[in-house]
């Protein structure tokens, strides 16, 4: 039994067990220029093959906090463990899908879906193999040669998540994935997530700021707080495996959640 | 073009002109203007000549040199000064007063500097061509999306298919500025030979001018106008394949 985060003075965090944590986060601070304090120790453990939801009210630190663990930006202090191991930059075991999409314009939807494996030295036949199988799996076939410009946001956003998955990472880190797709398009996202994670077996860490999103698809919700960003709250959503969307949306345990997490972010919102 | 809501095709309205033109040479209102159709006969005269094609030579010599050189300095200062804040700080000012200075004044400067020969007019048309090509390059590499580079760095990219993707990423800006520099350094390359006026297309001038051979004048005008604007279109139809591909930059 392990300690998830270090119980503050103002807020009440419960204890909560992880019994094979696949990224530990011990005492992260982030401190931009010498003033702004964007983390203040953070400590967490993410489950191995769980999807856990970063979850909060706007310059929280989310975002940060996902980058750093991804290797894209150096903590003031602390450490961050993958495997056991601490991190001290990017590394094949993560992969991350942007919020932007981060797509290559000059590149067709096959060559920016191969690119990780292309950069891992992947030989062409077998990376485009893998590359299409993914592009597939993510609700893509028939656009293997098009070019971003010719897709919409969200399709854009699953070729992004085809590169993350192409290179068979075990942690999928993703950076408000849904906020710059339509609400249609993000519903179907979701749900095409949930069914990911069933078939894919990896660990997902998923910064956002949609309530509903993070009760909808989260095993567990690490809510932050800002200025400073800490850790004020985590929740685990007890939400039926089986639940159909149209069930979800009047089941008590998910409204009953999404109310505790409002109650609890409403005072940072002015 | 709309005409009192006729709509009229472009290279029609350009037979307007040559007609007005016809009729003031026609009619002899303005000595300097000779009839169009004489224009155009002297055209095959001037072309084959001779001395033009040794201007012509030289011309495309000074200028593909001149632009030569402002794609090697250009493309790489506009990189540092997109990249290295200091260095923005330090240059920024300057390649702005040259971009907007009246070149043409120092040209006498680098006759006395390169002689009354190539080399100065090469130097005219770098000088013409080099600073539109810097800013916008800079801009360029400004416009580079941050999240592109940080997928790039998430997936460990080497340095030189990072290089690459800066070059790809600038690519739409870099190439505006190509294109404007290109029809800047026509400028350049002409101002430079009149100036030194012994040598190309300016001894050609200098030669008709001074023997008053209008209608010889207008055809090489008409000539190398022609010319300026195939290459611009040429460039600008590369510039077109490539910002339709960067339509998606966001």
């Amino acid at each position: 039994m392990q300690q998830l985060a270090m119980p503050t003075e103002a807020t009440h965090v419960p204890t909560t067990v992880v019994r094979d944590p696949i990224v530990e986060i011990r005492g992260i601070s982030k401190i931009y220029g010498s003033t702004v304090t964007a983390l203040q120790d953070i400590n967490l453990k993410f489950e191995r093959g769980h999807l856990t939801s970063l979850l909060g009210p706007s310059g929280c630190g989310k975002t940060t906090l996902l980058k750093i663990v991804a290797g894209l930006l150096q903590p003031t202090s602390g450490q961050i463990l993958v495997n056991g191991k601490p991190v001290t930059g990017p590394g094949r075991e993560r992969a991350f899908v942007f919020q932007d999409f981060a797509l290559m314009p000059w590149a067709t939807v096959l060559e920016n879906a191969a690119f990780g494996l292309k950069m891992q030295g992947v030989a062409r036949s077998l990376r485009e193999d893998r590359a299409r199988h993914y592009i597939a799996e993510v609700g893509l076939s028939g656009f293997e040669q098009k070019y971003p410009h010719e897709l919409s946001g969200g399709m854009r956003q699953r070729v992004g998540l085809a590169r993350a998955l192409a290179v068979n990472a075990d942690i999928l880190l993703m950076d408000e994935p849904f906020s710059a797709v339509d609400e249609q398009t993000r519903r179907k996202f979701q749900e095409d997530l949930m069914r990911l994670r069933e078939v894919e077996n990896k660990t997902f860490l998923f910064v956002t700021h949609s309530i509903e999103e993070a009760v909808y698809v989260s095993d567990r919700i690490v809510m932050l707080s800002p200025r400073p960003g800490r850790v004020s709250e985590i929740i685990d959503p007890q939400i039926r495996a089986d639940i159909t969307p149209d069930e979800l949306r009047r089941d008590e345990a998910y409204l009953d959640t999404v109310e505790r997490i409002w109650t609890g972010i409403k005072k940072y919102v002015e | 073009m709309v005409v009192f809501g006729y709509h009229v095709p472009k290279m029609p309205s350009l037979l307007v002109w040559v007609v007005l033109w016809e009729i003031i040479g026609r009619f002899e209102l303005v000595m300097l203007f000779p009839p169009f159709t004489q224009v155009l006969a002297s055209m095959g005269e001037v072309v084959t000549s001779s001395s033009f094609a040794e201007a012509i030579r030289i011309t495309l010599l000074s200028y593909v040199a001149g632009i030569a050189l402002a794609l090697v300095v250009g493309i790489p200062l506009g990189f540092l000064m997109g990249l290295v804040p200091a260095a923005d700080r330090m240059l920024n000012m300057w390649v702005n007063t040259f971009l907007s200075a009246p070149l043409s004044a120092l040209v006498p400067v680098f006759m006395i500097l390169f002689g009354l020969g190539t080399p100065t007019v090469i130097v005219t048309v770098f000088m013409f061509a080099v600073w539109i090509i810097v800013l916008d390059t800079r801009a360029g590499v400004r416009h580079i999306t941050p999240s592109l580079m940080e997928m790039a760095e998430s997936f460990q990219v080497g340095r030189i298919e990072r290089a690459r993707m800066m070059v790809l990423s600038a690519l739409p800006e870099i190439l505006a500025g190509v294109r404007l520099g290109m029809v800047r350094g026509v400028k350049g390359v002409v101002i430079g030979q009149l100036l030194v006026s012994i040598i190309g297309v300016g001894a050609l001038f200098s030669l008709y001018q001074q023997n008053f051979l209008m209608a010889h004048f207008w055809a090489l005008v008409v000539i190398l106008f022609t010319c300026a604007l195939t290459l611009a279109e040429l460039v600008a139809r590369l510039e077109k394949r490539v910002q339709y591909y960067a339509g998606a930059r966001n």
